[in-house]
């Protein structure tokens, strides 16, 4: 065989290699370790060659777990308080501000400065913010004379000022998504509808809503998957704090591993996350697929039209 | 068209200053932490009258542990980011050229990974580099994971900016007698600049303010700036103003990015939404 044959023959193999090396061994593979390490009972300081087989103890413990039971219910009260929200304020925002305006591109580079900047940053920049003696939020309200809050140290009013931490940081996403959405809307159904006499509140419930609606989807569920990611915001804001009323279950699968160097136990409880986010993942996967297709379908019947 | 009338604009402009002063708050205020003394910033009455000093600034960077954990972060990022890329845009040209997986395949895999919550890697990754890979409080180690982590977004995103090279122009170079890798290196690489620099920019980002896994994978003298920070911060006196002072030497390389390439980050973000 010639050189240059074989180089094109071998050329895909070769371009493909290092990425499907790296992948092979640093993400596919610990994933594969994770579900196994979750059936043994092993703890920080023992080889995982000498920790003993658990079969399902883990997950049944977890279950079992009054711990667990709570940070479930604050890491879905967390994840879907901040996806309705950031959609309904997201949302209402672009339909309001929907129009072309001079300078917008400005605007939008500071909305999504926000999502750039290290979450550890922003845990930190909140942190200060909901100081109780000297942070902006108690100064402004002892200087209009109300009762300062107890932001991060009381168990009710953390979890909330969590939340608007986060509706801080990811709100612009949804907006800036929404707005190119509505942009590049058919301009004649619109049209259409204003000829017909559609008020601006029935353009925008009967035509504008339904027509942003599958991107409007697929965001929520963009959302709702990195709202289950969330960790070191909460990490540096609260670690969890008080009690268990903000520890979401990334934070708890830390320091089950790191701080009671339950390894086992971890590994079970990350399983178990992953499964969650999983689900979300697929629907939003055959979700786009659907849509494509419909897309595609209606597509061709103009085109045959 | 409607007509916009001109108080209308008004309106539309108040409201749009408003949600950045919302957007540039927090940030100000860090910004202006970091320029304030002890005294000042446990002021309960007034936020912005002090007198501004780099005081904070000039006793943390005097500080050589900072100024190593920089480095290492630095170190981290460029080589994770350079490698990724490389390895990426092959990985991509292959997928595309040589019609290797499906699209659907592609997008379903880099929609799983953008999934996987990096908590979820902590138990996985600490033990197996520690154990198995020798990588453990190593900086390559840290590298191999952000290349992991980071591949499947940039071999997507590069796709489609490969899919727009004319096939025309790499035919061309064969017929002049080049060979398969000359093709990619020295005709389709320098089409698609563009794309590389969105994803490098990316990759960078992800690499530059990761945390967690930082946190279990590093040591004293393998930390990441961020995790350098984390342990700063204490129950009781925390000094505020250097701490804020170095949130602004992590936070200042992203905002450059997001001031030269917003339209860039803007695409790369909203492209998972607008097209599967």
């Amino acid at each position: 065989m010639k050189p240059t044959r074989f180089l094109n023959r071998a050329t895909p193999y070769l371009f493909l290699a290092p990425a499907g090396i790296i992948l092979l061994f640093a993400l596919l593979y610990p994933i594969g370790y994770l579900t196994m390490a979750s059936f043994f009972d092993w703890r920080m300081g023992t080889p995982f060659a000498d920790a003993v087989f658990y079969g399902f103890k883990n997950y049944a413990w977890i279950l079992n777990d009054p711990n667990f039971h709570e940070s479930f219910m604050v890491t879905i009260t967390f994840a879907s308080t901040v996806v309705v929200l950031e959609m309904v304020i997201g949302v209402g925002l672009a339909l309001m501000l929907e129009r072309p305006i001079r300078g917008m591109s400005v605007f939008r580079t500071i909305f999504i400065l926000p999502m750039m900047i290290a979450p550890i940053v922003v845990g930190l920049v909140w942190r200060y913010m909901y100081n109780p003696q000297f942070g902006i939020f108690n100064k402004t309200l002892k200087k209009w004379g109300f009762e300062p809050i107890p932001w991060l140290s009381s168990p009710d009013w953390a979890l909330p000022s969590v939340i608007i931490a986060d509706i801080w940081q990811w709100t612009p996403f949804i907006f800036i998504l929404s707005l190119a959405a509505l942009q590049s809307l058919p301009r004649s159904s619109l049209e259409a509808a204003r000829i017909d006499g559609a008020s601006e509140w029935q353009q925008i419930i009967y035509i504008k809503i339904p027509l942003m609606m599958p991107v409007l989807v697929v965001a929520a569920l963009l959302r709702m998957i990195d709202a289950f990611k969330v960790l070191e915001v909460i990490f540096i804001m609260t670690n969890g704090g008080p009690g268990l009323s903000t520890e979401i279950m990334s934070l708890q699968i830390y320091k089950t591993a790191f701080v009671s160097w339950e390894l086992g136990r971890a590994a079970a409880l990350s399983n178990i996350l992953l499964v969650i986010v999983l689900v979300i993942t697929l629907t939003m996967f055959l979700y786009t697929k659907a849509r494509d297709a419909r897309m595609a379908r209606i597509q061709a019947a103009v085109e045959q039209y | 068209m409607k007509e916009y009338s001109k108080t209308n604009t008004a309106v539309f402009y108040l409201i749009l200053i408003c949600l950045s002063l919302m957007s540039l708050g927090p940030i100000v205020l860090m910004l202006l932490t970091s320029l304030k003394l002890k005294v000042d910033i446990f002021n309960e009455v007034s936020t912005f009258i002090f007198m501004p000093t780099l005081k904070n600034y000039s006793s943390v960077l005097h500080d050589p542990s900072l100024m190593r954990y920089l480095g290492n972060s630095l170190y981290v990022g460029l080589i994770s980011t350079l490698l990724t890329l490389v390895m990426g845009c092959m990985a991509a040209y292959a997928i595309v050229r040589f019609r290797f997986m499906g699209r659907d395949a592609v997008s379903l895999t880099t929609l799983l990974m953008r999934m996987i919550p990096p908590a979820v890697l902590t138990v996985p990754v600490f033990a197996i580099w520690t154990f198995q890979y020798q990588l453990g409080n190593n900086l390559h180690g840290l590298i191999l994971v952000y290349v992991a982590i980071n591949l499947p977004f940039v071999i997507w995103i590069l796709q489609s900016f490969i899919e727009q090279v004319p096939i025309q122009l790499e035919e061309a170079a064969r017929v002049d007698g080049a060979n398969p890798f000359q093709v990619f290196f020295l005709v389709v690489l320098p089409v698609i600049k563009p794309g590389l620099a969105a994803a490098a920019i990316f990759t960078f980002r992800i690499a530059w303010n990761e945390f967690i896994l930082a946190l279990v994978l590093t040591n004293r003298a393998t930390r990441t700036t961020p995790v350098h920070i984390s342990l700063f911060l204490t129950e009781h006196n925390i000094d505020w103003g250097q701490i804020m002072a170095m949130g602004m030497l992590i936070a200042i390389p992203p905002i450059i990015f997001t001031f030269v390439a917003s339209k860039q980050i803007i695409t790369g973000m909203t492209a998972g939404a607008v097209k599967g």
